[in-house]
Protein backbone atom coordinates (compact mmCIF):
# COMPACT_ATOMS: atom_id res chain seq x y z
CA UNK A 1 0.00 0.00 0.00
CA UNK A 2 1.70 3.16 -0.66
CA UNK A 3 1.34 5.58 2.02
CA UNK A 4 -0.20 9.18 1.80
CA UNK A 5 1.62 11.92 3.36
CA UNK A 6 -0.47 14.50 2.33
CA UNK A 7 -2.64 16.46 4.84
CA UNK A 8 -5.65 15.06 6.29
CA UNK A 9 -7.94 17.68 5.82
CA UNK A 10 -9.48 19.30 8.63
CA UNK A 11 -12.64 17.40 10.00
CA UNK A 12 -15.45 17.87 11.75
CA UNK A 13 -14.76 21.40 13.06
CA UNK A 14 -17.20 23.05 13.86
CA UNK A 15 -17.20 26.04 11.42
CA UNK A 16 -18.61 29.04 12.91
CA UNK A 17 -17.72 32.46 14.05
CA UNK A 18 -17.43 33.46 17.22
CA UNK A 19 -20.16 34.71 19.29
CA UNK A 20 -18.17 37.67 20.19
CA UNK A 21 -17.59 38.50 16.61
CA UNK A 22 -21.69 38.16 15.93
CA UNK A 23 -22.70 40.08 19.51
CA UNK A 24 -19.97 43.09 17.98
CA UNK A 25 -21.22 43.21 14.39
CA UNK A 26 -24.83 43.72 15.91
CA UNK A 27 -23.61 46.17 18.30
CA UNK A 28 -21.76 47.92 15.62
CA UNK A 29 -24.99 48.14 13.41
CA UNK A 30 -27.49 49.86 16.38
CA UNK A 31 -24.14 51.95 16.84
CA UNK A 32 -24.06 52.93 13.31
CA UNK A 33 -26.00 55.55 11.74
CA UNK A 34 -25.48 57.18 8.50
CA UNK A 35 -26.39 60.80 8.40
CA UNK A 36 -27.50 62.14 5.19
CA UNK A 37 -26.72 65.74 4.35
CA UNK A 38 -27.74 67.57 0.18
CA UNK A 39 -26.08 64.83 -1.21
CA UNK A 40 -23.52 63.70 1.25
CA UNK A 41 -23.02 60.62 3.69
CA UNK A 42 -21.70 60.49 7.05
CA UNK A 43 -20.95 58.09 9.11
CA UNK A 44 -21.54 57.69 13.02
CA UNK A 45 -20.85 55.37 15.46
CA UNK A 46 -22.85 56.45 18.59
CA UNK A 47 -21.96 54.39 21.53
CA UNK B 1 -39.53 27.36 10.80
CA UNK B 2 -41.49 30.80 10.19
CA UNK B 3 -38.30 32.72 10.54
CA UNK B 4 -37.04 30.47 7.44
CA UNK B 5 -40.22 31.83 5.78
CA UNK B 6 -39.42 35.57 5.74
CA UNK B 7 -37.34 35.66 2.26
CA UNK B 8 -33.40 37.45 2.21
CA UNK B 9 -34.95 40.27 0.38
CA UNK B 10 -37.72 40.99 2.83
CA UNK B 11 -35.09 40.99 5.84
CA UNK B 12 -32.79 43.11 3.84
CA UNK B 13 -35.17 45.82 3.47
CA UNK B 14 -36.45 45.71 6.73
CA UNK B 15 -33.23 46.33 7.87
CA UNK B 16 -32.32 48.95 5.65
CA UNK B 17 -35.75 50.55 7.58
CA UNK B 18 -33.98 50.21 11.23
CA UNK B 19 -35.05 46.68 11.66
CA UNK B 20 -32.28 45.91 13.57
CA UNK B 21 -33.15 42.01 14.40
CA UNK B 22 -33.22 41.15 10.36
CA UNK B 23 -29.24 41.54 10.60
CA UNK B 24 -29.51 39.21 13.28
CA UNK B 25 -31.41 36.60 11.55
CA UNK B 26 -29.37 37.25 8.14
CA UNK B 27 -26.22 36.56 10.38
CA UNK B 28 -27.62 33.75 12.06
CA UNK B 29 -28.88 32.15 8.89
CA UNK B 30 -25.98 32.63 6.62
CA UNK B 31 -22.72 32.76 8.97
CA UNK B 32 -21.82 28.95 8.59
CA UNK B 33 -21.95 29.47 4.96
CA UNK B 34 -19.44 32.61 4.83
CA UNK B 35 -17.55 31.59 7.80
CA UNK B 36 -16.92 28.23 6.33
CA UNK B 37 -15.86 29.74 2.47
CA UNK B 38 -13.65 31.70 4.30
CA UNK B 39 -11.76 29.31 6.08
CA UNK B 40 -12.02 27.36 3.03
CA UNK B 41 -9.41 30.01 1.60
CA UNK B 42 -7.35 31.23 4.63
CA UNK B 43 -7.32 27.61 7.19
CA UNK B 44 -6.70 30.48 10.02
CA UNK B 45 -9.29 30.61 12.51
CA UNK B 46 -8.21 34.21 13.75
CA UNK B 47 -8.00 35.26 10.04
CA UNK B 48 -11.10 33.46 8.93
CA UNK B 49 -12.65 35.54 11.91
CA UNK B 50 -11.53 38.61 10.61
CA UNK B 51 -12.23 38.79 7.45
CA UNK B 52 -16.11 37.42 8.24
CA UNK B 53 -16.32 40.76 10.44
CA UNK B 54 -14.75 42.68 8.17
CA UNK B 55 -17.37 41.38 5.34
CA UNK B 56 -20.36 41.94 7.93
CA UNK B 57 -18.93 45.61 8.73
CA UNK B 58 -18.88 46.15 4.73
CA UNK B 59 -22.26 44.65 4.57
CA UNK B 60 -23.68 47.19 7.37
CA UNK B 61 -22.63 50.21 5.74
CA UNK B 62 -23.51 49.79 2.70
CA UNK B 63 -27.10 48.67 3.49
CA UNK B 64 -27.28 51.63 6.09
CA UNK B 65 -26.01 53.83 3.63
CA UNK B 66 -28.61 52.48 1.01
CA UNK B 67 -26.03 51.92 -1.54
CA UNK B 68 -26.97 47.94 -1.67
CA UNK B 69 -29.61 47.33 -4.97
CA UNK B 70 -31.93 44.12 -5.26
CA UNK B 71 -30.32 43.11 -8.13
CA UNK B 72 -29.12 39.39 -7.01
CA UNK B 73 -29.17 37.52 -3.83
CA UNK B 74 -27.99 38.79 -0.67
CA UNK B 75 -25.89 35.57 0.13
CA UNK B 76 -23.74 36.06 -3.38
CA UNK B 77 -23.33 39.60 -2.73
CA UNK B 78 -22.32 38.59 0.90
CA UNK B 79 -19.74 36.21 -0.54
CA UNK B 80 -18.50 38.33 -3.10
CA UNK B 81 -17.65 40.63 -0.32
CA UNK B 82 -15.98 37.80 1.50
CA UNK B 83 -13.80 36.97 -1.30
CA UNK B 84 -12.77 40.34 -2.26
CA UNK B 85 -11.92 40.59 1.49
CA UNK B 86 -9.79 37.28 1.44
CA UNK B 87 -7.74 38.33 -1.67
CA UNK B 88 -6.79 41.58 0.06
CA UNK B 89 -5.78 39.78 2.73
CA UNK B 90 -3.02 37.67 0.76
CA UNK B 91 -2.36 40.90 -1.11
CA UNK B 92 -1.48 42.33 2.21
CA UNK B 93 0.61 39.53 3.52
CA UNK B 94 2.39 38.96 0.04
CA UNK B 95 4.02 42.61 1.12
CA UNK B 96 3.99 41.78 4.30
CA UNK B 97 4.70 38.20 4.99
CA UNK B 98 3.51 37.06 8.34
CA UNK B 99 6.74 35.75 10.34
CA UNK B 100 5.50 32.18 11.34
CA UNK B 101 7.40 31.37 14.77
CA UNK B 102 7.12 27.83 14.52
CA UNK B 103 10.52 26.69 13.47
CA UNK B 104 13.56 26.52 16.14
CA UNK B 105 15.39 29.75 14.76
CA UNK B 106 13.35 32.20 16.58
CA UNK B 107 13.48 35.90 14.74
CA UNK B 108 12.71 37.61 18.37
CA UNK B 109 15.97 35.85 19.49
CA UNK B 110 17.77 38.09 17.16
CA UNK B 111 15.85 41.05 17.07
CA UNK B 112 15.44 43.44 20.59
CA UNK B 113 13.58 46.74 21.67
CA UNK B 114 15.85 48.68 22.95
CA UNK B 115 12.96 51.31 23.97
CA UNK B 116 12.22 51.24 27.05
CA UNK B 117 8.81 49.67 28.68
CA UNK B 118 6.90 50.94 31.46
CA UNK B 119 8.37 49.65 34.29
CA UNK B 120 11.95 50.21 32.77
CA UNK B 121 10.85 54.19 32.28
CA UNK B 122 9.47 54.38 36.35
CA UNK B 123 12.16 52.89 37.24
CA UNK B 124 14.83 55.35 35.02
CA UNK B 125 12.92 58.05 36.67
CA UNK B 126 13.36 56.76 40.20
CA UNK B 127 17.00 56.38 39.76
CA UNK B 128 17.43 60.01 38.18
CA UNK B 129 15.52 61.47 41.16
CA UNK B 130 17.42 59.42 43.72
CA UNK B 131 20.45 60.74 42.24
CA UNK B 132 19.30 64.58 42.24
CA UNK B 133 18.59 64.25 46.04
CA UNK B 134 22.00 62.74 46.67
CA UNK B 135 23.66 65.66 44.73
CA UNK B 136 21.44 68.23 46.52
CA UNK B 137 23.20 66.37 49.82
CA UNK B 138 26.95 67.38 48.85
CA UNK B 139 28.40 70.71 49.62
CA UNK B 140 27.90 73.94 47.51
CA UNK B 141 31.48 73.86 46.15
CA UNK B 142 31.01 69.91 45.17
CA UNK B 143 27.69 70.50 44.05
CA UNK B 144 28.90 73.50 41.45
CA UNK B 145 31.59 71.63 40.00
CA UNK B 146 29.51 68.29 39.41
CA UNK B 147 26.52 69.82 38.11
CA UNK B 148 28.71 71.56 35.69
CA UNK B 149 30.52 68.95 34.94
CA UNK B 150 27.84 66.12 34.08
CA UNK B 151 24.49 68.17 33.42
CA UNK B 152 26.03 71.22 31.65
CA UNK B 153 28.75 69.24 29.92
CA UNK B 154 31.50 71.83 31.18
CA UNK B 155 35.33 71.35 30.62
CA UNK B 156 37.23 71.43 33.64
CA UNK B 157 38.99 74.36 32.30
CA UNK B 158 35.46 76.05 31.73
CA UNK B 159 34.93 75.16 35.00
CA UNK B 160 37.90 76.86 36.47
CA UNK B 161 36.69 79.73 35.20
CA UNK B 162 33.17 80.22 35.96
CA UNK B 163 33.97 79.66 39.82
CA UNK B 164 37.39 81.62 39.69
CA UNK B 165 39.69 78.26 41.05
CA UNK B 166 42.01 76.42 39.76
CA UNK B 167 41.97 73.58 37.29
CA UNK B 168 43.10 71.24 40.21
CA UNK B 169 40.98 72.28 42.47
CA UNK B 170 37.98 71.99 40.03
CA UNK B 171 39.30 68.26 39.87
CA UNK B 172 39.40 67.69 43.57
CA UNK B 173 36.23 68.99 44.01
CA UNK B 174 34.71 66.21 41.48
CA UNK B 175 36.46 63.92 42.71
CA UNK B 176 35.26 64.65 46.68
CA UNK B 177 32.03 65.13 45.15
CA UNK B 178 32.24 61.54 43.62
CA UNK B 179 33.59 60.19 46.91
CA UNK B 180 30.69 61.50 49.08
CA UNK B 181 28.20 60.64 46.87
CA UNK B 182 29.31 56.71 47.07
CA UNK B 183 29.67 56.86 50.81
CA UNK B 184 25.46 58.19 50.92
CA UNK B 185 24.58 55.14 48.60
CA UNK B 186 26.52 52.67 50.18
CA UNK B 187 25.49 54.19 53.79
CA UNK B 188 21.50 53.92 52.83
CA UNK B 189 21.82 51.02 50.76
CA UNK B 190 20.53 52.98 47.49
CA UNK B 191 20.42 50.77 44.28
CA UNK B 192 20.83 53.17 41.59
CA UNK B 193 20.64 50.38 38.67
CA UNK B 194 17.99 49.56 36.04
Amino acid sequence: MAKIYSNASPKNINLNPKDETISYLLNYSKALSVINYNKLKFEALLN
Amino acid sequence: MKKELIQDAELVSNYINGNENALSILIERHKQKIYSFIYSKVYDRDVTEDVFQDTFIKVIRTLKRGKYNEEGKFLPWVMRIAHNLVIDHFRKNKRMPKFDNTGEFSIFSVLSDSSLNAEKTIIKNQVESDVRRIIEELPEDQKQVLLMRMYQDMSFKEISERTGVSINTALGRMRYALINMRKVIEQNNIILTN
